[in-house]
């Protein structure tokens, strides 16, 4: 016969069992830190050295000077980018094998599914207007589609990415109305937001 | 201590088993390999406890095959179910009423 203290470790084991079969629960805030400065650098670094804020250049010239800028700047981007997945990766792979657990589990595939389907479609969005020529509609939108996969994939990880995802739909469509400011609304998104919550998530669950 | 135990089936008596239900209450399926991972257990000892409460009629199974290898999906029956929420609630008034005695 069990006692007492048996079935309230029961109930616990059930959440935990619950939880960890379901949600994926190795993303570090760390990786959340470490995208922020990066994003944050990145925007210091097109501010300063490019000189360039896509708001005022609405339609890049397909020649020249400001057209190489350009896609300086969008290969700057996809540097963030790497950069920012690779270590959210790396740091996650880290916290997985610290709790004994595997990185590449099934929870960890359907947050990923869910996460690339608003991004690959955002993705393919920002390809387009770029080709377009609306290359100051790319950032906010950017931050859109990225608060849209957030929101999704909070189901499969902890619930505060949920509110992260909110909140960065919310700069996505302010920058797209204030589409001067599309590079402040970017670096608040992408940087600052990234710290804020991977500082709350380091103190609210790694230590 | 008086034990005030009812509608606690035996199969949730092995936390293992409790462990297994968990795991399928929480997804609509889950494959013979992830549940092995999350319970850390051998092959062996995972069959046992799922050919158990495949006897009980609480989960089933799906047997497929990702290239050659076979993929056995797992999931939670609708007598499983009934079964898992009702020892839910049977634990959740245990503590109720055990924390209540404690005011």
């Amino acid at each position: 016969m069990k006692s007492d203290q048996d079935y309230i470790r029961d109930i616990g084991e059930m959440r935990s069992m619950m939880e960890r079969s379901s949600r994926f629960m190795s993303l570090s805030g760390l990786a959340g830190v470490m995208a922020g400065i990066y994003a944050l650098s990145g925007t210091l670094i097109v501010f300063k050295v490019f000189d360039y804020n896509p708001g005022v250049n609405i339609q890049p010239g397909r020649r020249g000077a400001s057209s190489q800028a350009f896609s300086e700047v969008v290969m700057l981007g996809i540097t963030i980018l790497v950069l920012a997945v690779g270590t959210a990766m790396y740091l996650s792979f880290r916290k997985a094998s610290k709790a004994g657990e595997k990185f590449w589990n099934a929870a960890a595939r359907r947050l990923v599914i869910n996460m690339a389907v608003p991004l690959v479609a955002g993705g393919i969005v920002l390809l387009i207007f770029i080709s377009k020529g609306l290359a100051a509609l790319t950032l906010p939108s950017s931050l859109l589609f990225y608060g849209l996969a957030l929101y999704n994939a909070s189901k499969f990880t902890y619930e505060e990415v949920r509110s992260l995802g909110i909140i960065q739909i919310i700069l996505g469509l302010a920058g797209l109305v204030f589409i001067q400011y599309g590079l402040l609304f970017w670096a608040l998104g992408f940087g600052i937001l990234h710290i804020i919550y991977g500082v709350y998530m380091h103190y609210r669950y790694e230590r | 201590m008086k034990t005030v135990v009812h509608n606690f089936h035996k199969a949730f008596e092995s936390t293992i088993r409790l462990g297994i239900m968990s795991a399928l209450a929480a997804n609509d399926t889950v494959d013979f390999n992830s549940l092995k991972e999350y319970l850390s257990l051998t092959d062996g000892n995972l069959a046992t406890h799922l050919k158990a409460l495949e006897k009980e009629g609480f989960i089933d199974l799906k047997k497929s095959f990702i290239g050659r290898k076979p993929n056995t999906k797992y999931f939670m029956t609708k007598a499983g179910r009934k079964a898992f929420d009702d020892h839910l609630k049977a634990l959740e008034k245990l503590i109720t009423r055990r924390s209540g005695k404690g005011n």
